[in-house]
């Protein structure tokens, strides 16, 4: 049995929504580990020790375990105290939380590397430390680590891929699944790949494009 | 308790960093529309005097009164954070370094802190800005960001930030010493437009000639304490104690 690329037209809807599904995902799962990560940096900065505690266990969990066993115990293990989130939603957060533990530390070491200057003149002005730190020293903080926050949403949409074990029909699962009706696992194998590394290029782009929009503003 | 006759009065004003003691015992009245001068080698307590003004680093003794308000009065926290903030309003800073928001536009730095605190609407800040940015000569550049402008520019923008604030009092910490020489005057002219307009300023700064020419009063410090005050045409002519003697000589020779 040789190559026969011939056959993918006849399944490029099933590879399609499959291609919908990791690209929903891995969006919901990007923003959420980019607001996450900003909440969690300003609790592990700046809130109360008592407040801190039960964050320092969300991140030894996240950064401690396999992203796989996560994964289980959102969508399986949360059923038992009778949160039933569907399989997506608990991707999503499962990616998401993962995630924002990483882009946490990130934006954790920006903001301690935000001039002090900055927040001294928020201050002057008459602002709290609050309002300084949300309009002055993170805003900064972000720019800075936009780069290195890109990689890491590069490593999520790969590791979307993880969510297919809880049944979500992402790209992944969805060329598994052609491959069990056509036994062409080559031809579907090589076609996800095709598509993963058109949406690599695509949020590279949306990288660059941000990237350049804040040059001006650092 | 006694009563507050000053604009600005500082009374015996005590500062210690650990175990460093930075100022001793530092009394200083400021009259509404006066400007003030600081002098005084590196480190000897210019900034953290000036600083202690607004709170940025409290007073470890003593006591500082704004307009019939104790800057430094003992509250709980949280009661004192908002007597800050509120007092903060009305004392502009100027800093050597500028610290602008590198990512707000000229119109934005001016803006963010009349719009969050004062809850002004866009119009109104818009107008604000303008009218601040057109005072320091800035109109032209309203929607540029820090990284188009130069040092002078920059720290042009920076007042008119202070100023959106209305301030009633400005502190400026050695606007100038961190500028190429050209750009200097530029700011020194902004800070003299304000000095005609009657604006109380305390200044610190290491251009004697700039001094002399908009103070009212200049004050020599050295290792923590106010060795001598006076008119600069006295202070700079005739100094009686021989550390400003010296310090003169060797500022005056130094920068020519
Ligand atoms: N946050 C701080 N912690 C510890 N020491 C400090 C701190 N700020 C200032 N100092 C020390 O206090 C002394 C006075 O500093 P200050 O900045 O007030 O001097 P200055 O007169 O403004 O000097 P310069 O002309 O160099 O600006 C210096 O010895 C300085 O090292
Ligand atoms: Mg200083």
């Amino acid at each position: 049995m040789g190559l026969d690329f011939s056959i993918i037209p006849k399944y490029m809807d099933i590879i399609l929504l499959g291609v919908g599904w990791t690209v929903g995902i891995t969006v919901a799962a990007a923003l959420l580990s980019f607001v996450g990560g900003i909440i969690f940096a300003v609790i592990a900065l700046y809130a109360p020790w008592l407040v801190r505690q039960p964050f320092r266990l969300i991140e030894w969990v996240f950064m401690g375990t396999p992203l796989l066993l996560q994964l289980f115990l959102i969508y399986f293990g949360l059923v038992q105290i009778g949160i039933d989130l569907p399989a997506f939603v608990a991707g999503i957060i499962g990616l998401g939380l993962h995630f924002a533990v990483y882009n946490s530390e990130l934006i954790q070491t920006a903001i301690l590397a935000v001039d002090k200057g900055q927040m001294e003149a928020a201050r002057t002005l008459g602002c709290s430390r609050a309002q300084a730190l949300r309009k002055v020293v993170i805003p900064q903080a972000v720019r800075a680590v936009i780069p290195p926050i890109g990689n890491n949403m590069i490593a999520l949409l790969k590791d979307s891929a993880l969510v297919s074990v809880i049944g979500v029909s992402e790209l992944t699962l969805s060329a598994q699944r052609v491959i069990g009706k056509t036994y062409r696992p080559f031809e579907f194998y090589i076609l996800a790949a095709a598509f993963y590394y058109v949406i690599n290029l695509c949020m590279e782009w949306v990288q660059r494009k941000i990237e350049r929009r804040i040059s001006i503003s650092r | 308790m006694t009563e507050q006759t000053h604009f600005v009065e500082i009374r015996h004003a005590q500062k210690s960093f650990g175990t460093l003691e930075v100022l001793k015992d530092i009394s200083l009245n400021v009259e509404r529309g006066q400007i003030v001068g600081i002098i005084g080698s590196s480190g000897s307590g210019k900034s953290t005097l000036l600083r202690a003004i607004n709170d940025l680093d409290p007073l470890t003794g003593g006591e500082i009164w704004l307009d019939g308000v104790q800057v430094n009065k003992t509250l709980p926290h949280r009661q004192y954070e908002k007597h800050i903030n509120e007092l903060r309003q009305h004392v502009g800073m100027v800093f050597q370094h500028f610290n602008l928001f590198p990512h707000m536009t000229a119109r934005e730095n001016v803006t963010m802190a009349p719009k969050m605190l004062k809850g002004l609407s866009q119009a109104d800040a818009d107008r604000l800005a303008e009218e601040q940015l057109d005072k320091v000569g800035m109109l032209e550049r309203i929607d540029y960001y820090p990284s188009q402008l130069s040092g002078g520019q920059k720290q042009r923008v920076a007042i008119a930030r202070a100023l959106a604030m209305k301030p009633k009092l400005m502190l400026f910490d050695e606007a100038t010493s961190a500028l190429d020489p050209e750009l200097v005057e530029e700011v020194n002219l902004v800070m003299k437009k304000l000095a005609e307009e009657h604006m109380t300023m305390i200044i610190v700064t290491h251009e004697m000639d700039f001094a002399a020419s908009v103070c009212d009063r200049v004050l020599f410090m050295d290792k923590g304490v106010v060795v001598e005050e006076g008119p600069p045409s006295v202070l700079f002519k005739n100094p009686t104690q021989n550390r400003t003697r010296e310090f003169l000589r060797k500022h005056i020779e130094g920068a020519s």
